[in-house]
């Protein structure tokens, strides 16, 4: 289980150090998604099953999703041809090896037998939830004030690009 | 307490992580990269606390990762809205274009 550790952590740097350094950000992108996954699998290896479910979902899920769409608005006017260059064997075999590692740590943690992988000490959902709408309850209430916070500018933000790009559209 | 992964090690990563995404932010002038690493640095604060909560058995290290995941969804969500409007301003994603602002 400790080596298990080592390895996911290892590979949650190397795919951040990777990101910050890349050229292309859908490279990066990749790596970060690699990077985001290994974090998952150390809350899993210490036994926050909840919490390594959550960051699957929400940061390598929703937060990657909405970077991609960023970054599809802003290269729309790139050309097919520097796709194809794009999608070379060298930008993705990184990712994938990454990847693969990983993958080997979970069919090795999930194998009959392998009792060592799973954590002594689990804090099951159950325990988070009741925490969170126990003691934490305005903490709670103020990450909803917060969301709706970010969502008010957000759209706000967005809606005031809106009318130029409207413009020239009717141009068109 | 989870004796087979000492709490060290949870710690070193977490910090380790935290100043990639710094170096990150520092050095890079690109914003979509400047965000990524903001990305990082949160997760590993975020690590940091499930190592704790998981080190003293407690479901509290969950609640505040659960917060950090709220923050930074909000922050994502504004900084994307940002970046969008500073391309539409600047047709370009160079943070060192944002230098007219004199205050």
């Amino acid at each position: 289980m400790n080596m298990l550790f080592i390895i996911t952590g290892a590979v949650a740097l190397v795919s951040a150090v990777m990101t910050v350094t890349r050229s292309n950000a859908i490279h990066a992108l990749l790596y970060m998604v690699v990077s985001l996954l290994s974090v998952g699998m150390i809350f899993y290896i210490l036994g926050a099953p909840f919490a390594a479910a959550l960051e699957v979902i929400v940061y390598a899920g929703a937060i990657m999703v909405l970077f991609v769409f960023v970054i599809m608005m802003l290269n729309i006017n790139r050309s097919r041809s520097e796709e194809k260059q794009w999608i070379r064997p060298s930008a993705w075999t990184g990712p994938v090896i990454l990847t693969l590692t990983l993958a080997t740590e979970l069919v090795y943690a999930l194998w009959p037998g392998t009792n060592g992988a799973f954590p002594i000490l689990v804090i099951s959902p159950v325990e988070v939830g009741i925490s969170l709408f126990g003691p934490y309850l305005l903490g709670v209430e103020l990450a909803s004030m917060l969301l709706l916070a970010g969502l008010v500018g957000a759209y706000h933000l967005a809606h005031h690009i809106g009318p130029a790009r409207d413009r020239e559209g009717d141009r068109l | 307490m989870n004796p087979a992964i000492p709490v060290e090690y949870g710690l070193v990563l977490a910090g380790l992580l935290f100043a990639t995404g710094l170096a990150g932010v520092l050095a890079r002038r690109d914003l979509i990269f400047m965000l990524l690493s903001l990305e990082i640095m949160l997760n590993a604060s975020g690590l940091a606390f499930v190592v704790a909560g998981a080190h003293w058995g407690t479901a509290d290290g969950q609640v505040m990762f659960i917060f950090i995941l709220a923050v930074t969804a909000a922050e994502v969500a504004v900084g994307l809205a940002l970046l969008l409007w500073f391309h539409h301003m600047h047709q370009g994603l160079d943070a060192d274009k944002a230098n007219e602002m004199r205050g």
